[in-house]
């Protein structure tokens, strides 16, 4: 799985065009590459249709490179062509980066002690139908991922994975019966948006849960998402604090718990 | 011929460890009934359907007796008592009065005990005769449109809808797919019931039901008279109703099932002793209704290192086999699984892959082996996904592997769409038709690095198998063996269902099953060794 691009690599600004256009192998030519399918039999119209599509695409002059039939009724089309569009660089809004940093091992069971001198609660679950744990587990397991441990592994985490299939109310219940810090829950199935209404859903009840609640980690546990396909949503719409997508690793979700939950910590005080 | 001139006595003790490993699990199988294998063995005697609410009818029966009489004397003797003394038309009519709480159930003794057991009996031959026909169906029908040769390729079909399935998996077999399989609603695992009637809804897949099974087996019928070829349907007897899925299968002839012998232990945590009692229940069903299994190695890979663990596949294919062959299923219907998980950064990551797939090869030489494509390197860049399936493909002509399912060049990203399908039929055929007979070619050196790396996964493999006998095979599931998830014997799902049998049990279906070869009467030879009786 790819990891984030950071921006730190970044070049200045000021080394880069503002005004810029896609890159084939000359600078400005402008130059993409597409590919569909049409619902229509393979031939010169279908050819022409999907050129048709390219030019409504912006992509002019465009060429039909590939058109191969998918049985008797489709064909696949690849396509290169020129775009007409320019973007303009220097208006595009750099990023916020990560807004917390990452914490070593040692790092995040010392901020725990140092601060909350108990170990800090997770309750993790798949809820809903999605009886994907791969996400889950990738990240609370021992084994974890990407070559760091799981949360399970640091001994100043308590960690409750209660696996797949869960219900909102028997999470909900869960979180309250163990004193959750913070609550993760994995969504990897996205058909019908399952994904997204699942987690609002856990959301809300957490909110109707704890009606005293002032904020994350302040009379209510900290909800996290995780998931590959929750880049078309906000935190907010969610009702989450907190979404991590694909190539997330265990350590970057137990810095950022140490960054929410105790936020006057910070590594400088390891001395 | 072994190209990896594996040591036969190290394979034999790999083999006896793991026929060590089972026997306390099948002792516990042989003296354990659940709440499904008593569904299933009604579903068997004919009992279909559901309430107004989709509850079916077998789950109020076996409801209504468990909570009159318990269950470790098995449903069939209070269910046909009842039958005899009340007046009831059959067994439908008597579960809708049970579910109204109108049937009082009793144990009979003596010569009721005989008159329900007579007729029990006499519903569970014929239910069995059934899936009899069923297999000698298959059988004319392989005979008469053509069996594909192998290696068999495998799609997979997931609408949600079963009509928008039929379509799709006709358009996929006219594609080229040897074998299709319809993936469950993922709800559906931890159902205690089995949904009812055709379905148009569900979650990345959809329901397996009776009627489901019916459409689209009846659909790939009409579209292998088509193409001259069987088309094998595949679906998935695991979670908490196999005994029934896998009867429900035998009885629509599906071809195919997946059903591994830890799956919904460690991926769905359902409850070990649950798990594995009605497992040797749908074992002995597919045996005698000529399904393949389906085993879920793979899956093992998505959560551990496929390099780290590799012996864990290894372990568990030998784990599969033990417990299969003992349920009467042949050689040529254990579909083992592994799967093409190495990371493609580690340096000869192709060679190690070579070197796990022909060691599960040579071990399992008459197994209809099922490779699982890459997943989890799968990185949403489609150019390079695009290679690594070729690679996938390569792998799997290199070393003479039987299914093949195709992978996506869009995994982890959607779910296919036609032109991904496409383009990856386009992949394997390229590469098989590129390869031909390769696999002949293929002799690993001596002592280079594949035939090293496939001893040293063996020889893990038989040290792990010596622990697990050591510890038992319950303990080593509770301590994270396999996929890295700790799963306790008495935790998860289901262990509500399971009941200790009684001296008195009776199971008609259970008994066929028990004591008739289910091979018998057909042409095919059966394996030496495979019904152990």
């Amino acid at each position: 799985m790819t990891e984030q691009q950071t921006t730190t690599d970044v070049p200045e600004l000021k080394d880069i065009p503002s005004i810029i256009r896609p890159y084939g192998d000359t600078t400005g030519d402008a130059m993409v590459q597409t590919s569909f399918t049409l619902p229509v039999p393979a031939g010169k119209r279908a050819e022409l249709a999907a050129l048709a599509l390219a030019r409504q695409m912006g992509l002019d002059p465009a060429s039909v490179v590939h058109a191969k039939p998918m049985g008797p009724d489709f064909t696949f089309f690849i396509i290169y062509g020129k775009v007409n569009h320019l973007i303009d660089y220097a208006g595009i809004e750099v990023p916020e980066g990560r807004e917390y940093p990452l914490l070593s091992a040692k790092e995040i069971e010392l901020a725990i002690r140092t601060v909350l001198n108990r170990r800090l609660v997770v309750v993790g679950a798949c809820i809903g139908t999605d009886a994907h744990t791969v996400g889950i587990d990738a990240i609370l397991n021992v084994k974890g991922f990407a070559g760091e441990k799981g949360l399970e592994y640091h001994r100043e985490i308590q960690v409750v994975n209660m696996g797949a299939q869960v219900t909102v109310e028997e999470l909900v219940a869960r979180a309250k019966a163990v004193n959750a810090d913070a609550v993760l829950v994995s969504q990897v199935v996205t058909q019908k948006n399952a994904h997204i209404h699942n987690t609002k859903q856990m959301a809300a009840a957490f909110h109707d849960a704890y009606p005293t609640a002032v904020g994350p980690g302040i009379g209510r546990p900290l909800l996290i998402a995780g998931g590959p396909r929750f880049d078309t949503v906000t935190e907010d719409e969610l009702g989450v604090d907190r979404i991590f997508g694909k190539g997330t690793t265990p350590g970057e979700v137990a810095s950022y718990l140490v960054h929410a939950l105790l936020p006057n910590w910070t590594p400088e005080e390891r001395s | 011929m072994s190209k990896l001139d594996l040591d036969p006595q190290v394979v034999r003790k790999a083999r006896l460890l793991a026929e060590r490993a089972a026997e306390p699990i099948i002792e516990m199988a042989r003296t354990h009934t659940t709440v499904s294998v008593e569904r299933a063995q009604l579903r068997l005697a004919g009992l279909s359907g559901a309430d107004s609410d989709g509850l079916p009818w077998v789950n109020h029966l076996v409801d209504a007796v468990r909570d009159q009489v318990g269950l470790e004397h098995g449903v069939a003797l209070p269910v046909w008592d009842a039958l005899l003394r009340e007046p009831h038309a059959d067994l439908s009519a008597l579960a809708q009065a049970a579910a109204l709480g109108t049937v009082t159930f009793r144990l009979p003794s003596g010569s009721d005990a005989d008159a329900a057991t007579s007729l029990a009996r006499r519903a569970a031959r014929e239910g069995m005769g059934r899936i009899d026909r069923r297999r000698t169906e298959r059988d004319a029908m392989l005979a008469e449109v053509g069996d594909p040769p192998k290696p068999w390729i495998y799609l997979i079909v997931a609408t949600g809808d079963i009509y928008e399935d039929i379509p799709q998996a006709q358009a996929a077999a006219r594609e080229g797919a040897d074998v299709v399989a319809v993936i469950r609603s993922t709800g559906q695992s931890l159902l205690d019931f089995v949904p009812e009637g055709a379905t148009r809804e569900g979650y990345a897949g959809t329901y397996a039901t009776q009627e489901n099974f019916r459409l689209m087996r009846s659909a790939l019928d009409d579209v292998s008279k088509e193409l001259g070829r069987y088309v094998r349907l595949t679906n998935y007897a695991s979670g908490l109703c196999m005994p029934e899925i896998a009867t429900l299968a035998g009885l629509e002839r599906l071809d195919m099932m997946l059903n591994d012998c830890m799956y919904g232990i460690i991926f769905r945590d359902i409850n070990p002793r649950r798990t594995f009692i009605d497992q040797r229940f749908s074992r002995q069903i597919h045996a005698r209704a000529g399904i393949v299994i389906n085993t879920g190695e793979d899956n093992y890979l998505t959560t551990a290192d496929a390099v780290d663990a590799a012996h864990t596949v290894v372990v568990s294919q030998l784990l599969n086999e033990r417990f299969g062959k003992e349920a009467g299923l042949a050689d040529s219907q254990l579909g083992l699984g592994h799967a093409f998980e190495i990371n493609p950064a580690v340096p000869d990551s192709f060679r190690l892959e070579l070197a796990h797939a022909q060691l599960v090869r040579e071990l399992f030489p008459d197994a209809p082996l099922k490779y699982m494509p890459p997943t989890k390197h799968m990185t949403g860049n489609v150019f390079a996904g695009y290679l690594l399936d070729a690679f996938f493909n390569l792998a799997g002509v290199m070393t003479g592997q039987s299914i093949i399912l195709i992978g996506m060049m869009t995994e982890g990203i959607h779910t296919p769409w036609l032109s991904d399908r496409d383009l990856a039929l386009e992949n394997v055929r390229y590469v098989r038709d590129a390869c031909g007979a390769l696999a002949e070619d293929f002799v690993p050196r001596p002592d280079g690095l594949v035939v090293q790396r496939a001893k040293q996964v063996l020889s893990e493999s038989v040290d792990l198998l010596d622990r697990i006998c050591d510890d038992t095979l319950l303990n080593a599931i509770a301590d994270g063996t396999f996929g890295v998830t700790r799963r306790p014997a008495d935790g998860g799902k289901g262990l509500d269902g399971v009941i200790e049998r009684a001296d008195t049990y009776v199971g008609p279906a259970l008994d066929i099953l028990e004591t008739e070869d289910p091979h018998a009467g057909r042409t095919e030879p059966t394996p030496a060794g495979s019904v152990k009786r």
